[in-house]
């Protein structure tokens, strides 16, 4: 456009001779939000790292075979207990199996089970919290009292006794550990519908005819996606944290299956003959969990952004 | 005051019934039924029945919850299935130590509030930026396994605490026994001093930004009487309110806090009992667990009413 018009302050602009303007669409919600994040160094770096994780947890078996030339499976009982060198970069364990072959495998059962426990707390969380929020009354009262009740379970008691009674294979335990923490992504879900459910523009389509299913479809679930992006965020991270420390006590992934919770369970005998089987496990998952939160904190600032202290 | 007392009880008389309903479910939903879980296949069919009859597994499963629903509220929980003693006496002799700890956990953890303010109040500086990097280590690190290192380090190097245990063999001087309280203790306070730090922080933030607090100021307060007297006071009121989810966690991660610093309490209890599949026991720590988080919300509730006069319970 060759000028620009503003009645309310009753000027027009023009560009000077020989540049021309163009017209160009505003930037959306989702570019903004990018362009947010973006400027964050600590969660562009938060980013970087957790996809490196991911990265070489998941390309394992080619980094073990073609760089490390190892494999965790394989014993060497006369190596066992071996310092970290250049040829087993964290050592050894009690059996003679490389660490970081072993950490890397480990990897892949962890973050899985990080994800499937997301996955449930949301797709449990989020109905109930949208049923709380946008019925109200008695649907809410019952939603509430339900919460109230698992919410004083301490949840490692009652992961233990389901551990114990069920014997889950990972998946599982990732969806009981999941089954712990549905109702904080519920609460959430319920106070953001609250908000929304009020609106204006709900009640117009309500007017015009739209049934429940469709408003909440159509009109609430997406505007609820960047808080359920950061519960989910944050639900990986906690997950981790949980099947952890439920493997560290024998109660979560059985071997052989390996993850990093479970390489640290005979790790108190081995204190004083080989204390980087304790550090290795114990820092992948500090530096895995601490991406996903940072990152998790940074999506939160980008998508609503506040006052920061 | 009172009404809203008795109305909390009876809600939390509700919250234990639904707690045991879904203890008792979840345990008799076991795949293969109670007795079968031992897994002995050297024992006959006819052995389990009768052990079944015994343990009255024939009765429909709403009896068999009313017996023993009838049976927890005179505090009798059976007895544990590996060593047939009573499962409140065999508890009775955990509890304590892990009450120590948690106690312990709970006032040193007190020390976040300090920190919090004082982050607030030196915002931007040194001090500030290095409680909120520890912050966010702590929330990411496990502390049990941060607990771990600790022991790598102290078992190796300079022996900066004990490898275990409430107290060495042949010394039960109070010494020995704070030397071996002081580690577990400042692990299970971690959490304390993360929560509270990171919330008192912002808390002060916001008050220090309020309308009074400009006032008082202007009023020619000293500076200290406007922090004691003013800011303070209205920040603590939301920090109260966390208390009782910290001592929940504080359950919780007895779990893991106890096995890894090899203390007697219940949280390792538990972890035993789920070894041995001591069902009695299993089902009396859970509703223990329940009671002590229960009892902490409430203790919270009351103390911000308290702590608030905005608030007034009827």
């Amino acid at each position: 456009m060759a000028e620009v018009t503003q009645p309310q302050l009753g000027v027009t602009r023009r560009p000077a001779p020989g540049v021309v303007w163009e017209a160009r669409p505003s930037p959306g919600y989702l570019q903004l939000t990018w362009r947010r994040f973006r400027r964050d160094h600590v969660s562009m770096a938060a980013l970087g790292l957790f996809l490196l994780i991911c990265a070489i947890t998941l390309a394992a078996p080619l980094l073990v075979t073609h760089v490390l030339h190892t494999d965790p499976n394989t014993q060497d009982l006369l190596n066992n207990f071996a310092p970290p060198s250049p040829r087993h970069w964290l050592g050894t364990d009690e059996l003679g199996r490389d660490t970081l072959a072993r950490v890397l495998y480990a990897g892949q059962v962890s973050l899985r089970i990080g994800l499937v426990v997301a996955a449930v707390s949301l797709l449990i969380g989020v109905p109930v919290g949208l049923a709380a929020g946008y019925y109200g009354g008695r649907v809410d009262d019952a939603i509430n009292a339900v919460i109230q009740v698992l919410q004083n379970i301490p949840g490692m008691f009652l992961l233990i006794i389901l551990s114990v009674t069920y014997r889950p294979d990972p998946t599982l335990l990732a969806a009981f550990i999941g089954f712990i923490g549905w109702m904080g992504t519920a609460r959430l879900v319920r106070g953001q519908t609250l908000s929304l459910a009020r609106r204006d523009y709900i009640d117009a389509a309500r007017v015009l005819g739209a049934s429940d299913a469709r408003i909440l479809f159509r009109h609430i679930l997406p505007n609820l996606t960047s808080v359920v992006t950061v519960i989910a965020g944050f639900e990986i991270a906690t997950g981790i944290l949980l099947e952890s420390g439920l493997s560290y006590l024998g109660l979560g992934v059985q071997p052989p299956t390996a993850s990093w919770g479970n390489m640290l369970q005979g790790s108190l005998d081995y204190v004083t003959r080989a204390p980087w089987l304790v550090a290795a496990p114990g820092a992948a998952i500090f530096l895995t969990v601490l991406s996903i939160f940072l990152l998790a904190d940074g999506l939160r600032d980008a998508f609503d952004p506040r006052m920061r202290g | 005051m009172t009404r809203f007392l008795i109305r909390r009880l009876i809600q939390s008389a509700f919250i234990l019934l639904g707690v045991s309903v879904l203890n008792f479910a979840l345990m008799r939903a076991a795949p293969g039924g109670l007795v079968s879980l031992y897994g002995d296949p050297r024992i006959s069919p006819a052995t389990i029945q009768r052990l079944e009859e015994q343990f009255g597994l024939h009765d429909p499963i709403p009896v068999q919850y009313l017996k023993w629903l009838g049976n927890a509220v005179r505090l009798n929980f059976g007895v544990s299935l590996i060593d047939q003693r009573p499962v409140v006496e065999k508890i009775g002799e955990r509890l304590p130590a892990t009450i120590q700890l948690s106690l312990a956990a709970m006032v040193l953890g007190l020390l976040g509030i300090p920190l919090g303010a004082y982050a607030a109040l030196h915002r931007g500086g040194l001090g500030d930026n290095v409680i909120r990097l520890f912050t966010v280590f702590g929330n990411a690190v496990p502390h049990w396994w941060l607990g771990l290192m600790i022991l790598v380090i102290s078992a190796n190097t300079v022996r900066l605490f004990p490898l275990g245990g409430m107290y060495t063999q042949g010394d039960g001087s109070l010494v020995d026994r704070l030397w071996h309280l002081a580690l577990p203790a400042m692990i299970a306070a971690m959490g304390g001093w993360i929560g509270y730090s990171r919330y008192m922080r912002s808390e002060m933030l916001e008050v220090l930004g309020q309308d009074f607090v400009r006032t008082a100021r202007a009023k020619g307060l000293p500076e200290r009487l406007v922090l004691l007297r003013h800011v303070l006071r209205n920040a603590l009121i939301p920090v109260v309110t966390i208390m009782g989810g910290t001592l929940a966690a504080l359950v919780s991660g007895s779990v893991l806090f106890e096995s890894t610093f090899s203390w007697p309490g219940i949280g390792r209890m538990a972890v035993q009992a789920a070894f041995q599949r001591d069902y009695p026991v299993l089902m009396a720590l859970n509703m223990l667990g329940a009671v002590l988080v229960i009892l902490g919300n409430l203790l919270a509730d009351l103390a911000y009413g308290w702590v608030d006069p905005r608030v007034r319970y009827d």
